[in-house]
């Protein structure tokens, strides 16, 4: 069945597909990750917050991007995101923003949603008399969340951290709506130009597979390295 | 005067009242076991001391600081009041030595090389200089409480808490613990104890303090409360905590 494959057309795209598709969705993936639990963090601080209002925004913002399709969010910010700008900055035109940095900004603020209710759940995993016995040595509130509550939370979160990473890379494939050549979008673009759809496609769902899996390989063997002694 | 004087102390959770006027001074150098049924409000007491439970009425002065007072600095009076725990509570992340420097340069603001030696010359102390960079799951439940009284001593604490220190050991790794704190009471630290170990009160408390449902019942030097305590709850206690 293979007769009529032209795996030569895969050959020839390869510097493309990777130097500028891969290299768009492997830097959006680890970028997005980064600020993502960055800002995730810190959600999960107010969440937790007795601080009612930080607490009521940071699950009003959860639930707002949990409850709205992830294209839609793409297409919202791409196509809203200049006038947003031109409005905080009050210019005259609206603000230049490149496809890439509206898919950074995106992808953050959502992953922000799912790594905060990641760290809520390793923050609540660490027992109330580890914050007991850091308070009980004089640490403020911040310095007790930074040295002994936040590195065992994020500790015990690594694997599931890593799963939803792994799913972010799969995810970065939406911004194909606006156009953006990711790696997919470029093995897309391929594929149409020369007309070969199914060794393309092929191709591509392969490449992802094989970067998933090896990256959930991954995962179970830092899971054992990070694992706290118990 | 007394280096703690906890004076109509009364808690509340929600609408259930957990402490009930309590009041007892502790002064430089004494040592204070606390005893009573469990959920007579021992634990509840003791860590309304360092302020890690707010409570609702009376006052608790330590060092001339007022616990319950909003401008106390809080973080500043625990620094000097050590405090050990019935489940240890050592940070599982960090490695014993770890363990016992970390609050002297963050919250004492002591250079490493300091913290580290002081902390070297403490563990010295308790035995356990050679586990120094051991996490804290690779040691035994008795050693773990060493390191937690260590780390505790390392702050240069002008009087310790004990809650249930022994409650969550082995029997045969209770000695271990309790000779630390004998040692410990001999150099004159003033201690409060919440503890069930009655051989441990009789050895080296000046007094007991009996609690019930919330209430100090009895508050006696240490001879007499097990000589002839005078309330009633107290003698049953002490009948069935000494039956065997």
């Amino acid at each position: 069945m293979f007769s009529n494959f032209d795996f030569d057309v895969i050959v020839r795209a390869l510097p493309y597909m990777f130097y500028q598709g891969m290299t768009f969705t492997a830097t959006l993936t680890l970028l997005a990750t980064t600020g993502g639990i960055i800002i995730g963090t810190m959600l999960a601080l107010m969440r937790l917050s007795g601080f009612a209002p930080l607490a009521l925004f940071a699950a009003g913002y959860v639930n707002l991007m949990r409850s709205v399709p992830f294209v839609l969010m793409i297409f919202w910010f791409y196509f809203l995101m200049p006038y947003i700008g031109q409005w905080v900055t009050a210019s005259s035109q609206p603000l230049q923003v490149g496809a890439f940095s509206s898919c950074l900004i995106t992808f953050t603020l959502f992953e922000a949603a799912f790594f905060c209710e990641i760290m809520r759940a390793g923050i609540q995993s660490i027992s109330r008399g580890q914050m007991a016995a850091a308070q009980a040595l004089g640490m403020t509130y911040p310095t007790s969340m930074a040295y002994i509550i936040l590195p065992q939370a994020f500790r015990n979160m690594v694997p599931v951290l890593l799963t939803q990473t792994i799913i972010l890379f799969q995810d970065t494939s939406l911004v194909y709506v606006i156009s953006v050549t990711d790696f997919l979008g470029a093995a897309s673009r391929v594929a149409q130009r020369d007309g070969r759809l199914v060794e393309m496609y092929l191709f591509a769902a392969i490449v992802y597979f094989v970067i998933s899996l090896a990256a959930s390989h991954m995962v179970r063997r830092i899971q054992y390295r990070v694992a706290i002694i118990r | 005067m007394a280096m703690i004087e906890i004076r109509d102390v009364s808690k509340w959770y929600g609408t259930t009242q957990v402490l009930h006027n309590c009041s007892t001074d502790v002064a430089k150098g004494e040592v204070v076991v606390v005893c009573g049924p469990s959920g007579s409000g021992k634990s509840t007491l003791i860590k309304c001391v360092n302020g890690l439970e707010p409570f609702e009425k009376g006052t608790i002065i330590v060092d001339g600081i007022s616990v319950g007072d909003l401008k106390t600095n809080l973080p500043k009076l625990r620094a000097r009041i050590g405090m050990v725990f019935q489940h240890f509570e050592l940070f599982p992340h960090l490695s014993v030595i770890r363990n016992l420097s970390l609050a002297q340069v963050k919250v004492l603001g002591r250079s490493a090389e300091e913290a580290d030696v002081n902390g070297m010359r403490l563990l010295d102390r308790v035995g356990l200089r050679e586990h120094a960079h051991k996490f804290p799951g690779q040691l035994s439940g008795g050693q773990q409480q060493r390191v937690a009284i260590a780390r505790a001593l390392a702050m240069d604490p002008i009087a310790m808490l004990f809650d249930e220190p022994t409650s969550a050991l082995d029997p045969e790794m209770i000695k271990e613990v309790l000779d630390v704190m004998v040692a410990l009471a001999k150099d004159g630290m003033t201690m409060i104890v919440v503890t069930h170990e009655m051989g441990f009160a009789r050895q080296v408390a000046n007094r007991v303090v009996f609690m019930d449902t919330g209430e100090i019942v009895e508050d006696a030097s240490t001879p007499e409360f097990f000589g002839r305590p005078r309330s009633e709850r107290a003698q049953m206690f002490l009948s069935k905590i000494l039956a065997h």
